[in-house]
């Protein structure tokens, strides 16, 4: 079949630009970020970089607060966002403004809400503390982000303020997509509210929840400009993810090799994580 | 006794689209009942509400006895079959029949039995393992009616279920579904744009139009004795041959023609001068030479059905359809015919209210 051959060498051909493009700001930075985790000064090293992260106590931190910080917030967003596109599928007066409004905070740049969020919190100043005394919920105001505990919860709430309506904007898809007459057909076969949402949007929701899954995962992992903005990885590096030890190995301590390694690190970690997901999640697709 | 009534329901789209407006139905246990209406006559919105899909603005819906108005779809039993079939894409076709029982908590066994007998009735054992997706228009329709006759339900309601396959496939399943709920024996309401189906399926028929009940009746009543002009000109393929006609003398004339009128008809036609005659296609005798009282008429066009031909004539500035066997339309020699009305199917309209006479 010459024909349906030459055809594929010219469809090849369109796409090429793109693959070169793709190739050198995603495969060649991989590539030579792997090649430079191995070596100092240009002579190679083989693994050593790797064996001195697992003995390096700041990483480990980093890395715990990095799992910490993606675990809590994830499934928050992920909960959060499906309440909220159940709410916005609804019909009600002012709906559409009510989305618009929604999807507001992931529509700002982040530095921007980390700092407004800062000012939030600031211990003297700031409108949360002010709120809570007020409610009589504490006593006195708090260093919200002098603490530890405080601060991460602080990073947490921003994080998932900013991005719900990421995930929302997918479910809210997700939800549009289903047939209204799968639930008509649900009601007449008998099921109430609850047995309608197990039944028909929860599975057919399904592949569009993997999807804010994988995003929302990927990018927690590597969260790095709102806790820079907000806390900075402290106090006493409290907060700190790996993102942020990476820039200070680079970026103050001039060590590009070991920071390659953290970041080949953190890259495998997320590949393990979409593994996970999309071995064990069932349907990824729902083919009406 | 499973028994479908409306009372006076009306239902309004966006203040001011009439969707329903006081109609009314009764349907007797164990019948089969077609709703029959032109796109947007209100057919779908009538059988929504008798589901409880769509809630009526006025008016009452019982079912089996029961005032239901206020009754949520989920605890009405009933079984809708939808024009999209509306198959859950996610289960196989023995959960998509088994959820409907699951919910009503009926046991492991139970179901299992169920979902089989139905299979077996409609032919789809070896399809229960199989994602709708896969299968074709036919099975689908097919997993759908097993999914609403394993439930047992007071009422099937069939919202156009065989529009969306093909014409082979669509007259088969007609007389399939036909078969199907005499075994069943159920009570059956089916919406449909299609007289063929309404005519060949139901037991009786209720013609709808701009949300109003024309006429509830048989087959025959609808047919035979249309209360009015819609009905007569909807029923029948190709649809009655309306005119304007005046009485002069006990003839009744159109044009240059004219011809005694029948005697059955005179206590009809009292005190009045003009009115809407109405003659069907198959009433129409044809003739290839003058014949005593006819008229002549050219032939515009022949429509060579499969058993049957539908002539279309000229008859001074009228055109009439008429209905002649197949063979007869290969022994036409010349442009003219003439044809006589059969003139104990006429059909008498008040030129006003278009009433049947």
């Amino acid at each position: 079949m010459p024909k349906s051959f030459d055809e594929q060498k010219f469809g090849l051909l369109l796409i090429l630009p793109s693959f070169i493009l793709l190739g050198l700001v995603a495969l060649y930075p991989i590539l030579r970020n792997l090649i430079l985790s191995f070596t100092e000064n240009d002579q190679f090293i083989g693994i050593k970089n790797f064996i001195l992260l697992f003995q390096d106590e700041r990483f480990k931190s980093s890395l715990f607060n990095t799992l910490l910080f993606c675990l809590i917030s994830v499934p928050l967003q992920l909960f959060l966002g499906l309440v909220f596109a159940l709410i916005l599928q609804q019909r009600f007066f002012t709906r559409g403004f009510v989305r618009t409004s929604v999807f507001l905070p992931w529509a700002l740049p982040t530095a921007v809400m980390a700092v407004a969020w800062k000012w939030i919190f600031n211990d003297t100043y700031g409108v949360f503390n002010d709120i809570l005394l007020r409610l009589q919920i504490i006593k006195e105001p708090l260093a919200w982000l002098g603490k530890p505990d405080l601060a991460f919860f602080c990073i947490i709430l921003a994080e998932v303020w900013k991005c719900t309506p990421f995930v929302t904007v997918i479910l809210l898809a997700g939800l549009q997509s289903i047939p209204p007459e799968l639930y008509e057909a649900i009601s007449v076969d008998g099921a109430n509210t609850l047995q309608r949402f197990r039944l028909i949007t929860l599975p057919l929701l399904r592949p569009f929840l993997l999807v804010a899954l994988v995003f929302r995962t990927i990018q927690a992992l590597g969260v790095f400009d709102s806790i820079w903005v907000l806390t900075g990885g402290g106090p006493g590096g409290s907060t700190e993810p790996i993102s942020l030890y990476v820039y200070d190995t680079v970026f103050r301590y001039l060590k590009f090799s070991y920071g390659s390694t953290m970041v080949i690190f953190s890259f495998i970690l997320s590949l393990i994580f979409v593994f996970i997901f999309y071995k064990f999640w069932g349907d990824r697709q729902i083919e009406y | 006794m499973p028994e479908v009534r409306l009372e006076k329901i009306t239902k309004i789209f966006d203040k001011n689209i009439v969707g329903l407006k006081d109609f009314n139905l009764q349907v007797k246990d164990k019948e089969f009942v077609t709703i029959l209406g032109p796109s947007g006559s209100g057919k779908s919105t009538a059988l929504r509400i008798i589901a409880g899909l769509e809630r009526q603005d006025k008016g009452e819906v019982f079912i089996d006895g029961i005032n239901v108005s206020r009754i949520p779809p989920q605890e009405r039993n009933i079984a809708f079959v939808f024009q999209s079939y509306a198959l859950y894409p996610h289960m196989n076709v023995y959960e998509n029949i088994a959820v409907g029982l699951r919910i009503k908590g009926y046991s492991q066994n139970e179901i299992k039995t169920r979902v089989q007998e139905v299979a077996e009735l409609l032919e789809i054992s070896d399809l229960l393992k199989r994602k709708p997706k896969t299968l074709s228009g036919g099975q689908r329709q097919r997993v759908a009616l097993a999914r609403a006759i394993a439930k047992r339900p007071k009422v099937f309601l069939l919202d156009e279920p065989l529009s969306n396959l093909d014409a082979i496939l669509r007259e088969r399943m007609r007389t399939e579904l036909k078969l199907l709920f005499k075994r069943i024996s159920g009570t059956v309401i089916y919406v449909t744009h299609d007289q063929a189906e309404a005519i060949s399926l139901s037991d009786k028929i209720a013609l709808i139009d701009k949300g109003r009940l024309r006429q509830l009746g048989s087959t025959d009543e609808l047919y035979y004795q249309p209360k009015d002009l819609f009905v007569a000109s909807f029923l029948g393929t190709p649809p009655i041959n309306t005119f304007e006609v005046t009485i002069k003398e006990g003839n009744f004339v159109f044009g240059p023609y004219s011809f005694k009128i029948p005697e059955k008809y005179w206590p009809k036609i009292k005190n009045i001068s003009k009115l809407i005659l109405g003659i069907r296609p198959e009433d129409i005798k044809v003739y290839l030479k003058p014949e005593p009282s006819s008229f002549v008429c050219n032939i515009s066009t022949v429509e060579k059905m499969s058993g049957y031909a539908i002539l279309n004539l000229n008859c001074q500035n009228k055109t009439l359809k008429a209905v002649v066997e197949r063979d007869f339309i290969t022994s036409i020699r010349e442009e003219n015919l003439w044809i006589k009305f059969n003139e104990d199917k006429l059909y008498l309209f008040n030129r006003d209210t278009q009433q049947l006479l």
